[in-house]
């Protein structure tokens, strides 16, 4: 655009120009506002760029619409046959524990697509052992995914770097205070994690055992996962198998693994 | 899995490194987003949400449990994004053909909640009772239909029921919105919730304001 080569040549008052220039198109858009919203989208970005600021300040309903007319108009309209099946039924191969935590999204890292990966988020990706009295929440969801969704073959736990939850977990207070409502209620389902984390790695400092916990929470969360009768029934016909993973968002990397139960020959004295 | 791993590696991790560095450090995302489980219903697809902007909770039928039912992972997380990440909105997104909802409406009147999902979608048991009330000639998949959104109705009011949430709303620090994805025609209903007088004011009605619907 002929405004942002002025702003390069001319210095501070063609900026203002510039994004005054802008602004007037926006209220001439808001007349005509089905037509031109991709418009719209397009000249805020470079008043955001102009001012200096990132498009993740705009207006957060501005925010909401935008990102859905981007996937309308990349991937719903585009692949019809697809989203007209999704409509009528989902058949995911995948159910994923992963974290709220904003930088850690599975359809993000792992690209899945509509349709693929029944997805659960909570804090930390915690996985409480059955009780039919509490955390149906979760309970909910696995009973849901594994006995009614019925093509579920995979579960997949990811933990992630720099969980919060993690770190909650690890500097919980010993004397069981606390000065929350309910998050400490909900971390404290990883103590025995933290426990095996302290007792193996006590010796390292904090901030490293916080890095075993998240690895070692996934490990707990995946043996927790086997309490729930309907998971074992499908794990014991083969139909079912049990995965973690890590994702590091420090390195770039991800490790993967997988639950496997041996049964061991004979053992002669 | 693999292949997908290091294709997001390749393809938005090593494009955007400025970006993925400044977020090891810390998340300051601006919205909490509370969706389905479901499949279809990811919000980083729907919405676009990048990492960073969005903490999200999915749970079946995205519910949100009143402050008086006690502890659950919903409000556990509620809390964190409320208190520690200072979360400026957030959003509780609906959906069509949702099974948690439709199990809800499935549910007899009088018999007690069987199995984990049962007990689970009874937090939306008002919503239910309203959607029945409204819509007893309309058929049981447009009663679901009504439901579903009607949940979400639930689930913000059951938001303001946590004080912390409340305060926050009162103060302008906090906005708390409703979305309606249907998949079916591909379009996106949003609502913003507000108490009527004064929130202090226990009597206040809660209504809604900006509603929009996008196609």
């Amino acid at each position: 655009m002929s405004s942002s080569s002025r702003h390069a040549g001319m210095g501070n008052l063609s900026q203002e120009e510039a994004i005054e220039g802008l602004n007037k198109l926006l209220i001439h858009n808001d007349k005509d506002e089905q037509l031109n919203k991709e418009v719209e989208t397009k000249i805020e970005k470079l008043i955001s760029e102009l001012l200096g600021t990132t498009p993740h300040d705009c207006h957060p309903v501005k925010r909401i619409l935008g990102g859905f007319q981007s996937f309308k108009t990349n991937k719903f309209d585009v692949y019809p046959e697809l989203f007209g099946e999704l409509a009528e039924h989902q058949t995911p191969k995948f159910l994923v524990f992963a974290c709220c935590d904003s930088r850690v999204s599975p359809s993000n890292i792992l690209d899945f697509q509509p349709g693929e990966a029944f997805v659960f988020r909570n804090i930390a990706n915690l996985v409480p052992p059955f009780n039919q009295l509490r955390y149906s929440g979760v309970g909910a969801a696995i009973e849901y995914a594994v006995v009614h969704l019925k093509y579920v073959e995979n579960i997949l736990v990811i933990g992630h770097s720099r969980c919060g939850g993690i770190d909650r977990l690890m500097e919980l207070p010993e004397d069981g205070s606390t000065d929350n409502d309910f998050i400490d209620d909900w971390v404290q389902i990883g103590l025995p994690a933290k426990a095996k984390v302290k007792a193996e790695f006590g010796h390292l400092p904090l901030d490293e055992q916080k890095r075993e916990c998240e690895k070692e929470a996934v490990n707990l969360s995946l043996t927790n996962l086997q309490t729930y009768p309907y998971v074992r029934e499908r794990m014991a016909k083969k139909a079912l198998a049990l995965r973690g993973g890590y994702y590091d968002f420090v390195k770039g990397c991800f490790e993967l693994w997988e639950v496997k139960s041996i049964i061991t020959p004979p053992i002669h004295s | 899995m693999k292949q997908r791993f290091l294709s997001f590696k390749k393809n938005k991790y090593m494009k955007d490194l400025e970006l993925y560095e400044k977020l090891a450090t810390g998340q300051t995302p601006k919205f909490m987003v509370i969706a389905c489980a479901d499949s279809r219903v990811c919000p980083s697809s729907v919405l676009g949400f990048q990492p960073g902007e969005a903490f999200v909770v999915r749970n079946v039928a995205n519910m949100v449990p009143p402050y008086e039912n006690g502890p659950t992972e919903t409000n556990a997380a509620l809390e964190f994004a409320v208190n520690s990440l200072k979360v400026e909105n957030i959003l509780v997104i609906g959906h069509s053909r949702c099974g948690g909802i439709r199990a809800l409406m499935s549910m007899h009147d009088d018999v007690e909640p069987s199995g984990l999902i049962g007990s689970w979608v009874s937090v939306g048991m008002n919503a239910r009772v309203k959607t029945k009330a409204a819509t007893h000639l309309l058929n049981f998949d447009q009663q679901c239909k009504h439901c579903e959104k009607e949940s979400v109705n639930c689930s913000l009011v059951n938001l303001l029921s946590y004080p912390w949430v409340e305060e926050k709303v009162r103060n302008g620090e906090l906005n708390i919105h409703g979305g309606y994805y249907d998949f079916v025609d591909c379009s996106f209903e949003k609502w913003t919730l507000y108490k009527e007088n004064n929130l202090r004011d226990e009597s206040g009605k809660v209504a809604v304001k900006d509603r929009a619907f996008w196609f």
